[in-house]
């Protein structure tokens, strides 16, 4: 059976140029970026070659923009607590969406056990933020708004640029946490006045272990890692350069091939989606036009995640859900609650992602594996 | 070592469940579980000279609330009832060669569905 992977905004494969190009990072120029000698200088060159492609690849103003980190969740807790707490004169508030990651959401929660007041925006029912409610929330004493580009786990792309307006006219910084979009969609942080920006190197192809935080020119932050100084002081700890190196060439050649790539996914997106849809009680999740070129997610009645997930793994594709038995929380997905399910909705979720491994013959291979998915377990189901 | 995923037996009890649909006019049902909670079990049993001489479920859950749900059928089934009362959680998870640490409360569904039905057979048996 041939295998049809859709999570891949759980993990992705690396791009095996990044591989090629990166390798000798591992067994040639394995220098410390600290050394100053001719192997570390070679380390070094790599990581400011790096810094610059990511730089390119979401249009910032410079490389210094861009700081290093081990990953996404890293750079999430960075741009929350590195703000808040080094713009606390600004006042004690923090503000985020209700469908963010838990890597901004529990930072902020953090926070507001230490003395900040901490808010979250609702959502409406296809996942975009409410812009009213968020003009009315954030005020002067908010020192960091954070929300996401577009979602992991709805695909709806947010109204980043009035969000922007509205958090410079009523509050301070603006973090967008674009993993999910990077490597998707264009993103420039000066058109859309974005203050930090998150990403990932896994999101682009890149290997694990790196992720990167945008910080725009004279937008003070302080470090959350502290040590021998690395990057500039904000993240202390020797660079992964294999990883660093390897998300730079990511970021290359998604600037490159994103825009191709995009236009390739979309009507598989939209045929996926409809064929999907023809299963009996199946619903789309999140926006359907506002939504992320390679994400599909859909619910159906009266089963329950885990189940579709293990079930269509039999069929060998792979997809995620946001129910609540596939999680350590045993909670059903925040986002899916946010957008105004039950509980009982939420748990019947099943969320696809594709990738370049993506073809059109794949959406009746998946579309079949869905219906006998869904077919066998509402048999075994006493809600149906 | 640590193994990660669901054993070999559970992924064959929840792809090939025992025991799967429902028992009309059966002397005894249990039912335990909500949605709200993501998991849903009912258990139908005929009784014959107290002893289980057939069973049937219906599960709505994750891998292992149906996989514990046929396990508990296969375990009860045939069984007289003062034994199959007797089924614990632990003996279902042991059956399935181990479940996830975050999953036991599923065998424990299965296990009280199976208990209901026994105690709904005996509350009728009683007022015969």
């Amino acid at each position: 059976m041939k295998q049809i992977y859709l999570d891949h905004a759980s993990s992705m494969p690396v791009d095996p140029r990044v591989i090629e190009f990166a390798t000798p990072y591992l067994h040639d120029s394995y220098g410390n970026p600290s050394s100053l000698h001719s192997v570390g200088l070679g380390a070094k060159q790599a990581i400011e070659d790096a810094r610059s492609k990511v730089a390119t690849l979401i249009h910032a103003e410079n490389e210094n923009t861009i700081i290093f980190t081990g990953g996404a969740t890293e750079a999430n807790n960075l741009a929350v607590r590195g703000t808040a707490l080094r713009n606390i004169t600004l006042g004690k508030a923090v503000v985020a969406s209700a469908i963010e990651h838990m890597s901004v959401l529990n930072p902020m929660k953090d926070l507001q056990k230490n003395g900040f007041s901490f808010t979250t925006i609702p959502v409406d029912s296809t996942g975009v933020v409410d812009l009213k409610k968020l003009e009315s929330t954030v005020s002067k004493s908010t020192s960091v708004t954070s929300m996401m580009y577009a979602n992991n786990e709805i695909g709806t792309i947010e109204p980043i640029r009035d969000i922007s307006t509205i958090v410079h006219e009523k509050g301070n910084f603006l973090h967008v946490d674009a993993t999910a979009a990077v490597g998707r969609i264009p993103i420039d942080v000066q058109k859309n006045g974005i203050d930090l920006l998150t990403l990932s190197s896994n999101d682009l192809y890149g290997p694990q272990g790196a992720g990167a935080l945008y910080v725009k020119p004279g937008v003070k932050i302080q470090t959350v890692l502290f040590g021998g100084g690395q990057e500039r002081g904000y993240r202390s700890g020797t660079e992964n350069v294999f990883a660093i190196a390897g998300m730079g060439e990511a970021a290359r050649i998604a600037k490159e091939e994103m825009h191709a790539e995009s236009n390739r996914l979309i009507p598989i997106r939209d045929k996926l989606i409809s064929e999907l849809l023809t299963i009996d009680q199946s619903y789309l999740t999140g926006h359907r036009t506002l939504r992320l070129p390679h994400h599909v997610s859909v619910r159906f009645s009266h089963i329950e995640g885990e189940s579709i997930l293990l079930n269509m793994d039999m069929y060998n594709i792979q997809v995620s859900t946001g129910s609540a038995c596939s999680s350590k929380t045993l909670e059903p997905s925040h986002v899916l609650l946010a957008i105004g399910l039950k509980h009982e909705e939420a748990h019947g979720s099943m969320v696809c992602t594709m990738g370049r491994s993506t073809t059109i013959e794949d959406v009746p291979v998946v579309r079949k594996a869905a219906g006998e998915t869904v077919e066998r377990l509402r048999k075994l189901s006493p809600l149906s | 070592m640590a193994t990660v995923g669901y054993s070999k037996k559970v992924m064959e009890h929840f792809m090939n469940p025992r025991n799967v649909g429902v028992i009309e006019n059966p002397d005894g049902y249990g039912k335990v579980g909500n949605p709200v909670c993501g998991d849903v079990m009912e258990i139908f049993i005929k009784v014959k000279d107290d002893i289980i001489t057939d069973i049937k479920f219906r599960t709505f859950g994750c891998g292992s609330a149906i996989a514990t749900s046929s396990m508990v059928t296969e375990l009860a089934k045939g069984k007289h009832i003062d034994e199959a009362v007797k089924i614990t959680r632990g003996d279902v998870a042991n059956e399935l060669e181990g479940l996830p640490p975050q999953k036991m409360h599923c065998s424990n569904l299965a296990a009280d569905a199976l208990h209901e039905a026994i105690k709904d057979y005996k509350s009728k048996q009683q007022k015969k």
